[in-house]
């Protein structure tokens, strides 16, 4: 019997998920999270799911993780010292960066730019040119380079970046620049911008290098350190990987290598859950939405599989690394709620009680009216409920809250609450609007699907402003990533940088990248245990028109490409450039850049067994309670979930309750539960139902 | 004749009451869509000063035309007056001339498209954008000469022209304005995006109407307006004395050998409406460095600088006009006649933001920044590369933001919303050049408790023969400094031949003959200081030498004394620091470095290049 454990390190609480690979039963854990070393919470989460579930450490094979310990690293900013090399003449290439400034008219006046994460003072020039065709203009002066990287060891750095212009169309300088760095700063980790992300535009490339250089000593000694331990307390042969920001699995060594692919580890290990449980629900086309204490994060997923993008965003820094499409918006449980005194109007957010104080229903000393003080008043979180663990809900210290708004507005406390939750949906809405509408996608071809703490209370809300039914609230919304992590499957790409019209490209080249690429990632996957024969192939190219500053990606298989050539990518370009801008061009295409991905199978998991529940839907119903909806007063029944089996129904006005997740159920409404648990929202009427 | 509006349903809308909640909801829903037209925009646009710099911008107005959403104010009004058709569903239209949209658009490359958004046979919406092309024709590459003595010489005039009719494009006449482009496909895709972002807003607006329906939708939109009515009077009420009073400021020369031009301003308040009064501002310049001052749009300017400090999450538009009254003297810089040149206008439109701010600030002289690079300096270089195909490259140059209440002023940044540098490896792989320096100037912000933002130096290796202009100012007259802080450094150009031989350019020239191999150095100016420089941190200051963005000599502007090794002396600081107290006596409000006839005296030995000839009105 062997099996797998997924583990999820979020702000507060670190989930932990066991999965029997042969029976498919779970066993969830929840231990808080010690932010000064995470893998003290893993650990402590390993024995406490050891204990509490009875299995032997030793038959856990597979230890799966999302970390947020490279994303925690930059928002603290507690990364390494970290050292750059750039060309002559571009040492502030990060000091000017795009010269962007954001705002409107007179933007300037109230912005202020962070830190560099690389100083200026530990910047230094390489005395060399490369041109834009990859021809060395001016070789490198070794002797001049030499003194400068002295300066910086006696500035004791601890990571060293080496970005060059034009380095991404020959990194043989920058190569030449590392051994001369291996010399001279034996022991320092050097990253390299032609490896790291060989793409043009110097700001960008040198930003997402440097990151790579900041978050590697912790994370590398993270993971050093975990497996370690884990190696100890599990089996000798235990395996670790690190789900990586694209949703794809990596081993903890190359995890440690570019730790710049793990920023999004956490959201991504999110989306992987939702497609675990949408799927086998029979759900491929699904829009998620995690409602976390600060922030919403909502993704796309099309055919079963997470929308990706090139660009991944941490707060304010921007690097170009592969992550899951997943978009934030500043509104969540902790967002708070305020008039204007000028406009008298209601905002909420993007200012944050977070976890601290957080909430005043919490009382623990908030005191400004948050989403989920909005929630408390209208009884969605009813004041039985235990958040997470065995915080009580205090609906005085919430009804405190929202009546400063109230008065402010001069509208009543249920009025003012219904308005902060309003606009908090909304501002989830533009979200959900951005990944579907906007990218050409009409959301009533998809599912939605709630999860994190307070997704399930604002699920049914989002439907009807989407007309995206059902609404999908899987088991466990809370650990969902935990669930992502353990069932998702191990994945490697392999890129070239190409940048040349199709008229100067012949099929039989490009075919021949490709299979170069794809040897590199077949042999990737052969080193963490998965034969050839095990692995799907897909290729892909970045495509756009020339002169765009887009790319579009575009899967094709091996046959397609070589059956039909070219043809197929610049159709495929062109549909999906007509499907989301409503034109297209008569201008040469641009094939920008090939990658080959290879997957590993999914993971063989059996089903839950429900046969041995029984009972019908009122042996889960424990009372009922008033909640607010639409200007009036309902009662609403209330379940536990754990008593809801396949093939229940729970009409609203209900309130479905579970360890760390409250689900609303509006009048009107229904909610049934499907054959794998999950619960599934949609409108009474138009059901032939009623 | 007014344009007609053609609709087949002629039924008004209802004003209704909307409660503040659905009022706040469609109000983020209209910045959304608006932020939805700027991302069709850039993904979309091809030439890089739309997709990389950003210059383009978008609009939505209510039914009656009245800017909803956006920056730069409506034009909708202005459009319907001078327009002399139908306006029916289906219709797209196209202008890029300032002399019949009342300044809409300022010079010819901005082509502005809009767009009437019709739903149940009503007008309900305006959407509309206008974005820089990067060549409109006219006698020089980029259509920004800033010798034009009429606008004729500027490019192709187009009037305001139903580009689409009845959902259908006219290609005869894109095919006719594209024949006299130098760079079509460019154009064309630009057109082709600021259309596709045009109706994206139009989906986004008919979607919105048929949520809430139209009565709901359209009184929400009224209320909006009211919303900046009412925050605009309660600011105006604050920011603006009823006594008058006056700045000026200048652009040092409009390239045809007059400067500087004085922009001069009186601002005073009358109840509740503020007034500004350009007179005494200079008459119109010869060239084209003329801008053509929208008044509504310049109340946008001064509703956009102040609003931010009261709740920068409302959404900004039109509803306060009634409250600002501007005057403008005909034949004036700011309003020149018909046919005088325009496409050089960039100067004055940066001038005007340094001219709202020391206006503005008299009043509340803690809140003021210093004056700014507020100017988008232009390169334009063009021939035929080494394979015998013309290129034509547009640059905007960037430098630095003054020294502010909050803090210094960025190095090497944009003044600009939403205004981006091109990475030098985009420019690299597209164009013969080589950029071999990208940093910015040291010492070249202004000293002042906050510093001032250092300028930006490009050093371009030009790898082909060609011709390259260069349009930009305060190479004269100084970015000023406030309340103690010292004026910023100003720009300076300069070609390096390959034989050695350097050659100061002026800070506007046309058509420069440069070969191969030449370098041309651009450095634009630094920020001017907040505050006394003598009461910046120490720390501040030693950090900046570190980083080589202050020199030690650099920090004794500040008083500060450091050594080579960058170590402070304490001692001779607080000395030093005492001895410029003393010698300089009282601060004033503003420091510009000297008066206009000082520098002009100075000029030939300061700057290598002649003084302008005041010019003087007509009588």
């Amino acid at each position: 019997m062997t099996f797998r454990l997924g583990v999820d390190v979020g702000g507060t609480f670190t989930d932990l998920l066991l999965i029997n690979d042969d029976t498919g039963e779970t066993f969830t854990a929840k231990v808080p999270s010690t932010p000064h070393d995470s893998s003290k919470g893993v650990l402590n989460g390993i024995e406490k799911i050891c204990r509490t579930s009875g299995v032997d450490p030793k038959q856990i094979r597979y230890v799966m993780h999302g970390t947020t310990v490279a994303t925690n690293t930059i928002l603290t900013r507690t990364g390494a010292k970290v050292g750059l090399v750039t060309t002559k003449g571009y040492r502030q290439v990060l000091h000017i960066a795009r010269s962007y400034v954001p705002g409107g008219i007179g933007g300037w006046i109230i912005f202020n730019k962070r830190e560099l994460l690389a100083p200026l003072e530990l910047t230094v020039e390489a005395d060399e040119r490369m041109s834009a065709s990859g021809e060395v203009v001016k070789p490198l002066d070794e002797a001049a380079l030499r003194k400068n990287l002295e300066k910086l060891r006696d500035a004791d750095i601890e990571a060293l970046t080496v970005c060059l212009i034009n380095a991404y169309s020959n990194g043989k300088t920058e190569q030449q620049v590392a051994r001369i760095a291996a010399d001279v700063l034996p022991g320092i980790p050097v990253s390299l911008s032609s490896d790291v992300v060989p793409e043009m535009q110097e700001y960008e490339r040198t930003e997402t290098t440097v990151v790579n250089s900041y978050v590697r000593p912790r994370v590398s000694s993270y993971l050093h350190h975990l497996e370690r331990e884990l190696k100890a307390r599990l089996a000798d042969d235990v395996q670790l990987a690190i789900l990586r920001s694209d949703g794809g699995l990596a081993t903890s060594d190359s995890a440690a290598d570019a730790p710049v692919n793990l920023l999004l580890s956490g959201p991504a290990g999110g989306v992987a859950g939702a497609i675990w449980f949408c799927s086998r629900g029979g759900f491929d086309n699904v829009l998620t939405f995690d409602v976390g204490g600060t922030s919403t994060d909502v993704a796309l997923i099309e055919n079963s599989t997470a929308r990706l993008r090139r660009e991944t965003r941490v707060g304010d820094v921007a690097v170009r690394a592969p992550s899951v499409d997943v978009r934030t918006v500043g509104a969540g449980g902790g967002s708070i709620a305020f008039s204007p005194e000028l406009t008298k109007a209601l905002r909420v957010g993007p200012a944050s009680a977070g976890a601290d104080p957080g909430p005043a229903a919490y009382n623990m000393g908030g005191e400004e009216p948050t989403v989920t003080d909005a929630n408390v008043v209208l009884g969605y979180l009813p004041a039985g409920q235990k958040l997470g663990g065995d915080m009580e809900i205090r609906k005085d210290l919430a009804e405190q809250a929202v009546q400063k708004v109230a008065d402010a507005m001069g509208i009543s406390i249920y009025e003012a609450a219904e308005g902060i939750t309003r606009i908090a949906n909304e501002h989830m809405f533009g979200a959900l609007r951005l990944i579907s509408v906007e990218q050409g996608y009409d959301p009533r071809d998809f599912a939605l699907c709630g999860f994190g703490g307070a997704g399930p209370l604002h699920a049914n809300a989002l439907g009807i402003l989407m007309n995206a039914w059902p609404v999908i609230v899987p088991p466990g919304p809370g650990v969902l990533c935990a669930y992502g992590d353990a069932t998702t499957r191990v994945k490697d790409e392999a890129a070239r940088s190409l940048v040349k019209g199709f008229n100067s490209l012949d099929n039989a080249g490009v075919t021949r990248i490709l299979e170069d690429l794809t040897g590199t990632v077949q042999a990737s996957l052969a080193r963490q245990y998965i034969k050839e024969d095990q692995q799907t192939i897909t290729w892909q190219a970045d495509v756009r028109y020339q002169g765009q500053a887009l790319l579009l990606t575009l899967d094709v298989t091996p046959e397609e490409l070589k059956q039909r050539g070219l043809d197929v990518l610049k159709e495929a370009f062109d549909a999906e450039h007509e499907k989301l801008f409503s034109f297209n061009l008569n201008e040469e295409h641009e094939l920008v850049n090939l990658r080959a991905v290879a997957r590993a199978p999914r993971p063989n998991i059996a089903e839950r067994d429900y046969a041995s529940a029984k009972g019908g839907v009122e042996q889960a119903a424990v009372g009922t309670s008033p909640i607010y909806y639409e200007g009036e007063m309902h009662d609403a029944t209330l379940y536990q979930r754990d008593q809801l089996y396949p093939g229940h129904r729970v009409d609203g006005p209900a309130i479905v309750m579970e360890m760390d997740s409250t689900t609303v159920v509006f009048p009107g409404y229904r909610a049934t539960v499907d054959k794998v648990g999950n619960l599934l929202i949609e409108p009474r009427k138009g059901q032939g139902e009623e | 004749m007014p344009a007609s509006l053609i609709q087949p349903n002629n039924q008004p809308f209802k004003k209704v009451a909307v409660d503040t909640v659905t009022l706040d909801i469609i109000e983020n829903a209209m910045s959304n869509a608006r932020n939805e037209m700027d991302a069709v925009l850039m993904r979309t646009a091809m030439s890089p000063g739309i997709r990389e710099q950003g210059d383009a911008f978008p609009m939505i107005a209510n039914h009656e035309g009245k800017m909803v959403v956006g920056q730069f104010g409506s034009f909708i009004y202005g459009f319907l007056e001078a327009y002399d058709g139908t306006v029916e569903e289906g219709d797209i239209f196209l202008t890029n001339d300032p002399y019949m949209c009342a300044g809409a658009v300022s010079h010819l490359p901005d082509w502005l498209i809009l767009m009437p958004i019709f739903k149940d046979g009503r007008i309900i919406n305006w959407s509309a954008m206008f974005g820089h092309m990067s060549d409109v024709g006219g006698k020089v590459p980029g259509s920004l000469p800033t010798d034009a003595r009429t606008i004729f010489e500027e490019g192709i005039r187009i009037p305001p022209t139903k580009i689409y009719k009845n959902g259908v494009m006219n290609q005869d006449l894109l095919e006719l304005i594209l024949h006299n482009v130098r760079m079509p496909h460019w154009n064309r895709s630009d057109f082709n995006a600021i259309v596709a972002a045009c109706k994206t807003a139009g989906r986004r607006c008919q979607e919105l109407a048929e949520r809430f329906g139209d009565d709901v939708y359209t009184s929400s939109l009224g209320e909006m307006l009211d919303r900046n009515y009412i925050a605009m009077r309660e600011i105006i009420r604050k920011v603006v004395p009823e006594t008058k009073q006056s700045f000026e400021d200048y652009i040092c020369d409009d390239g045809a050998g007059l400067g500087p031009y004085t922009i001069r301003c009186t601002l005073w308040r009358e109840g509740d409406k503020a007034i500004f009064d350009f007179t005494g501002t200079d008459p119109q310049a010869p060239s084209s460095v003329n801008f053509y001052l929208n008044e509504e749009m310049f109340k946008m300017f001064f509703g956009a600088f102040t609003i931010n400090l009261f709740d920068p999450s409302i959404l900004f538009n039109d509803g306060f006009y009634d409250l600002v009254d501007v005057r403008i003297p005909e034949g004036s810089i700011l309003k020149p006649k018909f046919p005088a040149p325009l496409s050089c206008r960039t100067h004055l439109l940066g001038r005007i933001f340094d001219v709202m701010s020391g206006l503005l600030g008299q009043g509340s002289p803690d809140a003021m920044s210093g004056a700014g690079f507020s100017d988008s300096p232009h390169l334009m270089y063009s021939g035929y590369d080494d394979n015998g195909e013309w290129f034509q490259l547009f640059q905007i140059g960037f430098g630095g933001v003054p020294g502010r209440p909050l803090g210094d002023g960025m190095d090497g940044h944009s003044l600009w919303p939403g205004f981006t540098n091109v990475p030098n490896e985009f420019v690299e792989a597209y164009f013969p050049l080589r950029i071999e320096t990208y940093e910015t100037i040291i010492d070249s912000g202004g000293a002042g408790k906050h510093r001032g933002g250092n300028g930006l130096r490009v050093g371009y290796r030009l790898l082909a023969n060609g011709q390259i202009s260069i349009h930009d100012d305060r190479w004269l007259t100084y970015p000023w400094g406030v309340n103690g802080g010292e004026p910023g450094q100003r720009g300076h150009k300069e070609l390096i031949k390959a034989s050695g031989e350097r050659q100061v350019l002026p800070s506007k020239c046309d058509r420069v003959q440069v070969e191969k191999g030449d370098l041309l150095l651009f450095d634009t100016w630094g920020g001017g200081g907040c505050g006394d420089p003598l009461e910046r941190d120490i720390e501040a200051v030693v950090r900046d030498v570190e980083r080589e963005l202050v020199s030690p000599g650099g920090a004794r502007r500040f008083g500060v004394v450091i050594s080579a090794a960058g170590v402070v002396d304490q001692q001779a600081t607080d000395s030093l620091r005492k001895e410029m107290r003393q010698a300089r006596g009282e601060i004033g409000i503003f420091n510009r470095g000297g008066t206009l006839e000082e520098l002009k005296a100075r000029c030939l030995e300061d700057t290598g290049l002649e003084a302008p000839t005041t010019p003087e009105w007509e009588h």
